[in-house]
């Protein structure tokens, strides 16, 4: 009995030791090109793009498996971005994905809201906060906007509210040049 | 020694076969068949899989459970050892064979959980396999194991566009054809004298 048990702590130490070496002796980089795409990807994790968020797109356009057109919270500067950062040709934005709207929040109308917990389960970026039965609230500083959490609410309380720009949170707009006399033509 | 070697591939592949005879790693048969090319990946890391964990395992078994009379501790520490054994092994492949490692891909970290590869350890650990004869075995379990594979994984391409009546599409004709399957391996049976 004492032997078997010490037979196993010795097993599972050796293991834990070997593998816990080999993790950091043999660790490898993840792929750069891969972050600096998902860098410019405006996390919004809303799917759009027919992969499962920001991170797989960014893969997929790494490996060549995805245009780079398929994003339309990016927009067209984003596209633009990651002409640049590939190295190809722009190309105006997929209509196929959905089309460019300007920057939003949802907004629950709590009068309305049921508390059924399907938009919680629908957000990727667990901005909305609420319970079973309780009246659920979005943390408007954590909402991408990316309208997930719409299609799933059975009493359609959840609109989607432009943000308005004011003196808060007015930024100076990117610098946008067009590439190059051909390009310029097709926008 | 060479016509035991072989006789052991023959039976583990056509005679005693995992998947269709001895009813093992049915959930990877059924679940990665759907394709070809990943019925392909998942048994090329079966192969790797089986191969190193029948090796080790035998070692565990022959230098640690035997002469400590632990014997009853096979099922724990086979499992535990398969696992951190291929954990190992994709470390080392990740960072200097990449283009294997992309090729095994999931697979290798599924097919550790495998019953197969529990199973066939505990086979030669019964059998008494020596070290060759159980790196045989796991790897002749392997090939059988793909063997079948490939073959469901191709038929169930062709069962796409065939005219299945309605009530038997899905996963029902796959069951029946894994099931025809199992029945025409059990001619094999024939070759053992």
């Amino acid at each position: 009995m004492l032997i078997a048990i010490l037979v196993l702590i010795l097993l599972a130490l050796i293991i834990g030791l070997v593998l816990g070496f080999s993790s950091i002796k043999f660790k490898v980089k993840g792929d750069p090109i891969v972050e600096k795409i998902d860098a410019i990807l405006p996390q919004t994790q809303c799917g759009q793009c027919s992969y499962p968020g920001c991170k797989p797109y960014a893969k997929a356009i790494a490996s060549g498996e995805a245009d780079i057109n398929q994003c339309p919270p990016g927009g067209e500067d984003g596209v633009k971005a990651l002409a640049e950062l590939m190295g190809v040709e722009y190309k105006p934005l997929d209509e196929s994905h959905g089309i460019t709207k300007p920057k939003s929040v949802a907004f629950i109308d709590e009068d309305t809201c049921i508390g059924c917990t399907l938009c919680i389960q629908a957000c990727p970026v667990d901005a909305i906060l609420g319970a079973a039965k309780q009246m659920h609230t979005i943390i408007e500083k954590e909402c991408t906007g990316c309208e997930l959490c719409l299609p799933p609410c059975p009493v359609d309380c959840i609109t989607m509210e432009v943000i308005e720009e004011n003196a808060e949170n007015w930024k100076w707009k990117y610098p946008v040049y067009s590439l190059s006399k051909k390009t310029a033509k097709v926008q | 020694m060479l016509e035991n070697y072989l006789l052991i591939m023959v039976s583990t592949v056509l005679v005693n076969n995992i998947v269709l005879t001895k009813i093992l790693g049915l959930c990877p048969f059924m679940g990665v068949s759907k394709k070809l090319e990943t019925s392909i990946s998942m048994s090329a890391a079966t192969a790797f899989v089986l191969t190193i964990g029948s090796m080790t395992s035998w070692a565990i078994n022959h230098y640690l459970l035997e002469p400590n009379n632990l014997v009853y501790l096979r099922t724990l520490t086979f499992i535990v050892v398969i696992a951190a054994v291929v954990q190992f092994t994709e470390m080392l492949m990740q960072k200097h064979f990449p283009v294997l490692y992309k090729m095994l891909g999931i697979f290798l970290p599924l097919i550790t959980t495998n019953c197969a590869v529990l199973g066939i350890p505990l086979l030669n650990a019964q059998a008494s396999y020596g070290l060759v004869e159980s790196a045989f075995f796991g790897f002749g379990g392997a090939i059988g194991f793909s063997f079948v594979l490939i073959l469901f994984a191709s038929t169930r391409e062709r069962l796409e566009g065939a005219d299945v009546p309605e009530a038997f599409k899905g996963s029902a004709i796959a069951m029946i054809t894994a099931a025809l399957m199992s029945l025409a391996f059990m001619g094999f049976i024939g070759l053992d004298r």
